[in-house]
This record gives structure tokens, C-alpha cells and sequence, in this order.
């Protein structure tokens, strides 16, 4: 098991044939994903990579069946690409593509709840500025290197990309392996975030233990406390970065901004530990952070 | 990116918003013309510099004679301004806002802003005009107003009527703040801002409604969308290494320490920073050379970093995904060489290659240091840096 996508997942890419999209999807091909087309409006009823090319995400989803996509079109493009998917009736929407207007995502999300509230399977988006998500051993959809995830025992969640390479690693090095690996993405405005996929690692019998990797900004990591506290029996293990971050400043993520007291690493990580969670000091001892988190348990 | 008072209010007059008569000036000769061209008995010159608490450190200046306007506009022109929320060099003053004064019988403050928990633009008002809204959100929370607007459909006039009572406005300031707030909005959406911020808005005696003040943000991610906002960016107002930095695509934020940091990925690279300090350092600064850092942005890091002249140490940090570390590895010793770097260099290489990116700076003959983990390169750098 693991959660939201397995070996059996029906994968289609939108911006199959540009440079990034075609370089991605040869990768999460070469990994073993069920790539079963893609779309580049224009280029319908070519083939790509071996795969069929559809003008549009409605005629990829009715000739392949494909349930989950990835985005890798431009930022002025990406918010219709989005809405597109949602619209052909894709379930899981992983949007890579970094620099979209906040704007263009407010609509997005306020148009995803709606067609959430509305469909039977509901829709999920991932994203967007994320590096995405992958089930070990199965399906890699997104930019994360392949070859240093390892099946195993812990789900891991992050706002940060290459931080999640690192917990990745370390998991791998220690030999706890990883269920599922989730970057939610870096923008103030996404699609899931911790607590959803805390709900679903909690609810996933392959996920032993969790890692998160938060940072400053915003107050999802005390939700995640709060839900933590609440409703998981699950060893949680966490790591938050920008301690060192100056008040007021964009750390690079368009979310990581403290401002004011709020979103500050340090009340992160009371309110964390205070729920029980295993917070690493250092982006090194994430890994030994989970293990410790195991054997407490 | 961050506009200056004088465009931010001509923005607003674009979105049919009544502003105080005002004239922007870059000399105390066109000041006082200005002052003459808005005729009256009195002005106000405003120093105009991307920071708020100008009133506080003397950058706002009521005058009723028109030498005075010449004299408060040669005191600010030039001169650099630092107020409670700048940096300490503060920020060059190269312009002044000369403006018509107004009975001012009350205060308010009004925002819109985006708000990340609800994911909605939210407007945000106040009877306590003025003053920090930060302040007033902590001392008195119950003065802080809220309304949340749904994207899809905009601000609706129950919600600006909900703010008017709660502000107790009456009459003509009843009706004027009702149009306000949409007119408002419109402008918000329009030029994709992340911040709007009138503090104060002020109620004249003769019950008007008019911002005397108005800060405002564009979000950098939609500048593609506004070329005509794009060409008001002022970088005379930010860290002359931060718009270095922005021209060569690199995320940076200028800091206080002495051990330059170059790391790919926003998230790692904050983590380099609070590892720093956990081995008894201090981060010159933060820079994310991106998830895919290539050869070309890892010289345009070390330029950067290189700018700051408390560096007495570089820590690279790179965790190769998509990008292979020997390609990063070229790309440093290639770097070091044309850059002429003198101080010690520490690298920390992993990922894809990392065992062949470590051989290669091993054998380039280079004051390269590479390190085996994250947190063996902290400490390195830390004792390098001392």
C-alpha cells in the first residue's frame, strides 16, 4: 500500500512534448510509471515518447482512462491547466510549474472546492512550485531523482523540494525506506497540505512513521500539530526550517515570510514537540529523528 | 515588488479613487512649483522611500509658507532615510510626494490583502487609523476587522456595508466608503496586487472619505502580465546585492554574517543557514541557486556572494537531483577560477555523481574543501570563517 498513487495509476503529462515535460515524463517512464499519454494542445494525434499526444485533457482521459496528471506548462499557462484536468474528471493534479500569479490560484482553489464538493471521487491537487509526489519502487510523478528512494516504512511530507531529497536519503541510508514522498510546494497557495496527507499516512497500513518538513511562514505546521495531537497513533518525526530567517523577508518560497510574531520556526517547533512530534535541530538528523520517533513507540 | 506612494496613488486615481492633490518632485525647485501648481496655504512634502514609519523619523513634513516646502524638500532630497522598519543604512530619498493638506477628522486604516489561511483576498479595516496595524491586532484584536472575499464573485455590498457600521461611519462617509472599498478591489485584481494598504484613510470634516497615505505590492509572479507596473520597480530602494541578484535570476537575501551560503532549493538553503548557526556560525546570506542549479548560476552565485565584503568563507551546498554533481563540480572549479575567489571555499556534493563531482574538485588544485556530510561542511565553514 501507500497513498494516492501506486504502480497501477493511469499517468498522463500536460506539456508532454516541451523540454521539461518530455525530459520528466522520460524519467517517471524509465522509473516505472504508468505513463499512459499526454497532452500538448496542437500536437493532438501524434506520438511521443511511444504514447499517444491529445489536443485536449477530456480526449486523453477518454482514451487512456488516465486518473492523475502532471503539469509542466508555463506559470501564465498552468492556472488553465489546472482547471482543465479538474474538468476532464482527472482525480490527482500535480502541478510542478513555479511562479504563478496568487491571484490565478485563488481562483483555481475556489473552483477545485467546488468541484471537490460536487464529484463522487472528489479531486486532489498537489502543488503548485512542488517538486511532487512519489510511491517508492512504483510511480514518480514529478522532478525528485529516482534512484535515492527505497520501499519502505515512512511517509515523508514537505514544503521544500530538495529538503525532501534529504529526508529521503537519510531514510534510505538508515534502511527505513519510504511509503509515499509528498512536496506539497512552497506557495502560500496550494492544493493539499500537511494534515491531508498526515490523514491519509495515518489511514495507509505500509506507513509506519511520518517525517515533516515545514518552515516559516504561515500557521499549516500548527495545524498539523493540532491534528496530530488529535488523531494520530503514528510516530511523527519533523524538521522546520528558517530559524535563522530575518523577520519580514521572502525566503526564496513565496511562503516563507514571517511576519510579525506569526510563523516563526521556534513556535513551530514548541507547539510540535508539545503534540508529541520528534523535531530534529538539524536538516542532518531527520533520519535518526524518525528512527527515534519508531523506537519510542 | 514593492511600489512608491506617489505611483501607488496614481494607480488608484486610474481606478477612479479620489486621492489628495499631490505632485511628485525630484528637486526643491519642482517641489515649490508643485506647491504652486496645487495652489493653498499649506502642503504636505512626503519623503518618498519603499518603508512605512515615515512620519516618525521625520520624513513627512506639514508646511504653510512656500520656502518651507523648498526647505523640507533640500532636507529630505538626498539624504538617506531610516525609520523603525527599514534597514539601518536606510533608504535614499530621490523624490518627495508634494500634496494638498485636508481637515482630517478621523483615522481609519483599510487593506486588502491575500490572505493564505482562508486562501481569499481579505480586506482588513480599523477605527484605529495611523498607528501599526500589527500593533493594533495585538494590543486590541477585537478593533481588527475582516471580511472575506469569495474569488469568484468579488466583494459584495453586504460586506462593505458590514465594515461602514462597524467603523461608524454616517451619511456622504457612509456612501463613500461603500463605493470605495469595490472600486478597491477592482484595482487589486486588476494590477495583481498582493498588498493594498491605506493607513490612514481618513474621514475629512466635511465627510469625505480619501487615502492620505497608500502602500502598495504587485506580486512578482504577474509582473509578465503588467509591463507598464514592471518599469516603476525602483532597486535604488532594495540591497544593492538583492538587485544584483534579481537580474541574474537568483534568489537572494542579504544577511549578517561571514559565511557566504549557495545552496539549490529555497528549503535546503534556509536549512544551510540554521545548520550554520547550530555549529556557532553566522550566514553572510541566504541564495537559492534553484532545484536545477547549472554550471552558469553557480558563477552568477559566487559574483553575488562575492559582493558582500564580510565574507571570509563560502559553504556550497548542493543535493543533486536532476542535476548530476560532477556537472556542479565543473561548474565550481570553473567559477573559482574566473572569479578569482580568495577566500576558502567549502563544498558539500550529494546526489546523483556525488562520489565523481568529490574526485574532481579533489584533484582540481583548488583551495576546494569537500566535505562528506551537511554537517561536517558546517563546521568546517564555521572554523573557516574564523
Amino acid at each position: 500500500m501507500s497513498i494516492l498513487v501506486n504502480q497501477h495509476t493511469r499517468v498522463i503529462c500536460q506539456g508532454f512534448t516541451g523540454k521539461q515535460g518530455t525530459f520528466h515524463s522520460e524519467q517517471a517512464i524509465a522509473y516505472g510509471t504508468r505513463m499512459v499519454g499526454g497532452v500538448t494542445p496542437g500536437k493532438g494525434g501524434q506520438t511521443h515518447l511511444g504514447l499517444p499526444v491529445f489536443n485536449t485533457v477530456r480526449d486523453a482521459v477518454r482514451h487512456t482512462g488516465a486518473q492523475a496528471t502532471m503539469i509542466y506548462v508555463p506559470a501564465a499557462f498552468a492556472a488553465d491547466s489546472i482547471l482543465e484536468a479538474a474538468d476532464a474528471g482527472i482525480e490527482l493534479i500535480v502541478c510542478i510549474t513555479e511562479g504563478i500569479p496568487v491571484l490565478d490560484m485563488l481562483s483555481v482553489k475556489a473552483a477545485l472546492d467546488v468541484t471537490a464538493a460536487l464529484r463522487a471521487n472528489g479531486v486532489k491537487l498537489i502543488g503548485p512550485n512542488c517538486p511532487g509526489i512519489i510511491t517508492s519502487g512504483e510511480c514518480k510523478i514529478g522532478i525528485m531523482p529516482g534512484m535515492i528512494h527505497q520501499k519502505g516504512r515512512v511517509g515523508i511530507v514537505s514544503r521544500s523540494g530538495t529538503l525532501t531529497y534529504e529526508a529521503v536519503h537519510q531514510t534510505t541510508r538508515l534502511g527505513l525506506g519510504q511509503s509515499t514522498c509528498i512536496g506539497i510546494g512552497g506557495d502560500p497557495i496550494k492544493g493539499v497540505d500537511f494534515t491531508d496527507c498526515l490523514e491519509m499516512f495515518e489511514a495507509d497500513p505500509q506507513t509506519e512513521a511520518v517525517i515533516l518538513v515545514g518552515e516559516i511562514g504561515g500557521r499549516r505546521e500548527e495545524e498539523a500539530a493540532e491534528y496530530i495531537r488529535g488523531h494520530m497513533k503514528k510516530p511523527v518525526a519533523a524538521y522546520i526550517a528558517g530559524r535563522t530567517a530575518p523577520k519580514g523577508k521572502r525566503m526564496g518560497h513565496a511562503g516563507a515570510i514571517i511576519a510579525g510574531s506569526a510563523g516563526t520556526a521556534d513556535a513551530k517547533i514548541r507547539v510540535l514537540e508539545a503534540a508529541g512530534v520528534v523535531v530534529a535541530r538539524s536538516p542532518a538528523d531527520m533520519g535518526e529523528a524518525v528512527q527515534a520517533a519508531l523506537a519510542s513507540r | 515588488m514593492n511600489l512608491h506612494e506617489y505611483q501607488a496613488k496614481h494607480i488608484l486615481r486610474s481606478g477612479n479613487i479620489t486621492t489628495p492633490r499631490g505632485l511628485p518632485a525630484t528637486s526643491a525647485d519642482a517641489a515649490v512649483a508643485a506647491a504652486g501648481e496645487l495652489g493653498g496655504q499649506a502642503w504636505v512634502v512626503k519623503a518618498q522611500i519603499h518603508a512605512g514609519g515615515r512620519g516618525k523619523a521625520g520624513g513627512v513634513e506639514l508646511v504653510d509658507r512656500i520656502d518651507a516646502v523648498r526647505e523640507a524638500a533640500s532636507r529630505l532630497l538626498g539624504t538617506s532615510l531610516v525609520t523603525h522598519q527599514n534597514a539601518p543604512e536606510g533608504q535614499p530619498v530621490n523624490r518627495v510626494l508634494v500634496e494638498e493638506t485636508l481637515p482630517i477628522a478621523r483615522e481609519l486604516y483599510l487593506s486588502l490583502l491575500v490572505d493564505r489561511e482562508s486562501g481569499r483576498v481579505a480586506i482588513v479595516a480599523s477605527a484605529s487609523g495611523g498607528v501599526d496595524i500589527e500593533e493594533v491586532a495585538q494590543l486590541t484584536p477585537e478593533k481588527v476587522l475582516t471580511e472575506i472575499c469569495d474569488p469568484l464573485r468579488g466583494v459584495q455590498d453586504f460586506q462593505c456595508r458590514a465594515l461602514a457600521f462597524a467603523l461608524e461611519l454616517e451619511g456622504d462617509a457612509f456612501k463613500a466608503f461603500c463605493r470605495l472599498v469595490p472600486a478597491l478591489y477592482r484595482v487589486f485584481v486588476a494590477h495583481d496586487l498582493s498588498l493594498l494598504e491605506i493607513n490612514p484613510l481618513v474621514v475629512t470634516r466635511d465627510n469625505r472619505v480619501l487615502p492620505l497615505d497608500c502602500k502598495m505590492s504587485v506580486d512578482d509572479n504577474a509582473l509578465y502580465r503588467h509591463t507598464q507596473l514592471a518599469d516603476l520597480r525602483d532597486d535604488t530602494q532594495i540591497d544593492a546585492k538583492e538587485a544584483a541578484a534579481h537580474a541574474a535570476n537568483v534568489n537572494y537575501v542579504a544577511l549578517h554574517g561571514n559565511i557566504g551560503c549557495m545552496v539549490n532549493g529555497a528549503g535546503l538553503a534556509m536549512a544551510t543557514m540554521d545548520l550554520i548557526q547550530l555549529e556557532g556560525g553566522s550566514p553572510a546570506n541566504f541564495l537559492d541557486v534553484g532545484g536545477g542549479a547549472t554550471p552558469d548560476t553557480v558563477a552568477q552565485g559566487f559574483k553575488i556572494i562575492l559582493l558582500d565584503p564580510n565574507v571570509r568563507a563560502v559553504l556550497i551546498n548542493i543535493f543533486g537531483g536532476i542535476v548530476r554533481c560532477d556537472v556542479i563540480a565543473e561548474g565550481i572549479i570553473q567559477a573559482v577560477k574566473e572569479v578569482g575567489v580568495k577566500v576558502p571555499v567549502i563544498v558539500r556534493l550529494e546526489g546523483t555523481n556525488a562520489v565523481q563531482g568529490r574526485a574532481l574538485l579533489a584533484e582540481s588544485g583548488l583551495a576546494i574543501l569537500a566535505a562528506e556530510s551537511l554537517t561536517q561542511a558546517a563546521r568546517f565553514a564555521v572554523e573557516k570563517a574564523q
